[in-house]
């Protein structure tokens, strides 16, 4: 049997994605790498990281893990064209998105309570200038995961409800799909890098 | 399919789904751009050469007008006319067309990067009108200058004064522009894979194809540490963080990096594309093979992934270490490596054949000439960074890279122009005033760069709005050269002219093609009416033969389209 498959046969959609996600992991990659030099250089970072909050970003972790477990039902589904249990699974992956964001606007509501802000004025104050880009990077980074989480969930909801109204495009799940697992493996790297190297 | 109907005017500009439209959309906005871009190197270029006097259609040049003008004539004429000509403009016109489909893989996003391209060229013109002026920190934005008047240690302002100021706006501009040009990207990408005619291979595609594809891809993947880094630098404007800012343990030398990390790849994503408008135009008006399509291809693709590990011959005095510097010259060497072996396979192609002297060849061996004999080998003193060191940031740097880019943008866009004007839209371009504008523009670009070299060895510092201030600079004959090259810039600039009127005559007037295959070329765009109706093709075409079989020995005719049994 010839397994070689020429381009011409991989979907269009499903190529194009492939394309996205590689350009967004040049962004994502190029924050992590800046990120992770600025760490080794500043040894008080591990201060910082211990005031963030382990048992929410592992919460979270799961949370995003389970999603993305979610998202393959979706796709076993769609597959079959099963309209009800599309709707069911990438209803309880965007649950998971919502509780996701919940979570994290959690964190960040006491964070900043505690004076860890984006410009951090009050550890500028207290005279700890470099700390402050620890606090700039968390928000940099877990922001602008945040919000391909938010792009990543309208996606998917938007998807979902053209497919099960009009019973067809069922192989965008599939397409969106593979973006929220990009979304799902960025977190992967950002909540090691973040909050457990102390 | 030929279901084309005549569309009303807002149809046809902004929201048809057609490429050949929407490359035109692209190509009316980016000449609104370059008005702009030429416009300010006019004012500046005066103002050099006669420091005391008001320029006509300005007025007095301050130091900050100054300032303001050379940044957004670099910003502009780098970011909108080279990326949008030819990599939106040359990929929406031609990929579809060339590997004989109906349209984009993803017509509506195509749209949608117009649109996106739109929104970035309005921030980019309302930049110029902000309250505290345009922005003058220099088109490569280093930080502290790009941070703003407020720069890093003054107390947090509002949000509205930081956030309405040229610099946030540039950066928008650009992040818009970005994105536009990677939806673009992606387009192209899977257009190429998936869409391409039966019979037509991989290696049975035009050499343009090819270039602006591996163009695409080495843009999309330096650009993302640039998205983050000019996220980061908008925080630090908007939101007071400080990532560039030394006192807060930043580094401004990380935005030289990212910024670099994707300029350097830039230069050659600029340069692909107009290498595969000339591989097209050589070949066919040598009537001979292109020699070494695969050779091509493979430097091409040595070239993609070395020109990753370039990019900090631009930062040799900014305090890099010495071993990395000696490692970065050796790469930026090796890289010219690859050029040289595709320049001598256009020379190969070139050898012997049966030149026919016209328009676009005159453009195609003008922009090979001047780009490899100037350009590239002014290039090679460049790279090494002991060299380097003296010139850096001298005129003899805005001579290079004026060298390298004039020819490769501007020759090789001219090239398109001409070589494709006809199949686009229907009509000719006149002759005779395209002769009369090529060799207006190919000398006095030639009298406007030379005499830079001269200056910058006799040590002319650029960004320096008024050179009175510094006596060795006023010594015979350094004003002469200023003014010899500012003459020229201005006859440059004015030509142009002839071509903008040839342009939108000839698109009304012109007299109407009599061939659908002037060039007789085998190339699949040649192949269908003029201008391609809506669809492309009246037929589907087949293919059967690679893109330059020229004087087949087996064939009666000297060309074989490719879609010719």
């Amino acid at each position: 049997m010839n397994t070689k498959i020429t381009w011409r046969e991989i979907p269009q959609a499903r190529l194009a994605m492939w394309a996205l996600i590689a350009g967004e992991f040049a962004i994502f990659g190029g924050l992590i790498v800046m990120y992770t030099l600025n760490r080794l250089k500043y040894e008080s970072w591990g201060e910082m990281a211990q005031h963030t909050n382990v048992i929410a970003g592992t919460i979270n972790t799961l949370v995003l893990l389970t999603s993305s477990f979610f998202v393959v039902k979706a796709h076993e589904a769609a597959l079959h064209k099963n309209k009800e249990k599309v709707k069911m699974w990438i209803w309880l992956t965007l649950i998971c998105a919502l509780l996701f964001l919940g979570i994290k606007s959690y964190e960040y509501y006491h964070e900043i309570l505690h004076g860890f802000t984006l410009p951090g004025t009050q550890l500028l104050a207290e005279g700890k200038h470099v700390e402050t880009m620890y606090w700039s990077f968390y928000y940099t980074m877990t922001g602008l995961h945040g919000l391909h989480v938010i792009g990543g969930a309208l996606a998917l909801f938007f998807v979902m409800r053209h497919a099960t109204k009009t019973e067809k495009d069922y192989h965008r799940i599939e397409v969106a799909g593979l973006y929220w697992h990009m979304v799902d493996i960025v977190w992967i790297f950002l909540f090691p890098l973040i909050y457990l190297i102390h | 399919m030929n279901t084309h109907k005549k569309h009303g005017f807002w149809h046809r500009y902004f929201f048809s789904l057609d490429h050949k439209d929407i490359g035109f959309q692209y190509m009316l906005t980016i000449f609104v751009m370059v008005s702009i871009g030429g416009f300010f190197a006019y004012v500046f270029r005066m103002h050099l050469a006669y420091p005391e006097m008001e320029v006509p259609l300005f007025g007095l040049v301050t130091n900050k007008d100054y300032n303001m003008l050379i940044t957004n004539h670099g910003l502009i004429m780098m970011m909108w006319l080279a990326l949008g000509m030819l990599l939106a403009v040359a990929g929406n016109y031609l990929i579809p067309i060339m590997i004989g489909t109906d349209d984009m893989a993803f017509p509506k996003l195509n749209k949608l990067s117009y649109w996106f391209f739109l929104i970035s060229v309005i921030l980019m013109i309302s930049s110029f009108f902000m309250k505290r002026g345009g922005f003058g920190g220099g088109w490569t934005m280093y930080p502290p200058l790009s941070v703003g008047d407020f720069g890093y240690n003054t107390a947090y302002t509002s949000f509205k004064d930081r956030f309405f100021t040229a610099n946030t706006f540039v950066l928008l501009a650009i992040t818009f522009e970005f994105i536009a040009l990677l939806m673009g990207g992606i387009n192209f990408f899977v257009t190429t894979l998936n869409k391409r005619a039966k019979g037509m291979t991989l290696t049975k595609m035009p050499m343009i194809v090819w270039m602006i594809n591996i163009a695409s891809v080495l843009f999309m993947f330096s650009v993302g540490p640039l998205i983050a880094g000019a996220f980061m630098l908008l925080l630090d404007i908007n939101a007071g963080t400080g990532f560039y800012d030394v006192y807060r343990g930043g580094d401004p030398l990380l935005w030289e990096h990212l910024f670099w990390f994707f300029g350097h790849p830039e230069v050659y994503v600029i340069l692909l594309p107009p290498l595969g408008i000339i591989a097209e135009i050589i070949s066919t008006n040598s009537r001979k093979p292109l020699y070494g399509y695969k050779f091509i291809l493979n430097l091409t693709l040595i070239a993609a992934i070395l020109s990753m590990m370039v990019w900090a011959h631009h930062q040799f005095v900014s305090g890099i270490d010495p071993r990395a510097a000696t490692i970065f010259s050796i790469f930026t060497i090796i890289i010219s490596l690859p050029f040289a072996g595709i320049i001598l396979a256009y020379i190969a192609t070139l050898w012997n054949g049966d030149l026919k002297i016209n328009l676009p060849m005159k453009w195609a061996i003008g922009a090979i000439t001047l780009f490899t004999l100037i350009g590239g080998f002014t290039g090679l003193y460049l790279g090494a960074s002991v060299f380097d060191i003296y010139a850096h940031d001298t005129s003899f740097v805005v001579a290079h890279f004026h060298y390298t880019l004039f020819p490769t943008v501007i020759f090789g866009s001219f090239a398109a122009f001409y070589y494709w004007f006809g199949k686009f839209s229907g009509r000719e371009l006149n002759k005779f005033w395209g002769n009369v504008h090529f060799w207006l523009t190919f000398i006095f670009f030639n009298g406007f760069a030379f005499p830079l070299f001269l200056l910058g060895l006799a040590g002319q510092h650029r960004r320096i709005a008024d050179y009175r201030q510094f006596e060795f600079l006023m010594q015979d004959p350094l004003p002469l050269y200023r003014q010899i090259a500012t003459i020229s810039a201005v006859i440059l600039i004015l030509s142009q002219f002839i071509f903008i009127f040839n342009f939108f005559w000839s698109l009304k007037r012109g007299k109407k093609v009599t061939s659908d295959n002037p060039w007789e070329s085998n190339t699949l765009e040649w192949q269908t009416a003029s201008p391609p109706p809506h669809g492309n093709f009246a037929v589907y075409p087949e293919v059967h033969h690679g893109p330059y079989e020229y004087n087949h020995p087996d064939r009666e005719d000297d060309f074989l389209p490719q879609n010719k049994k």
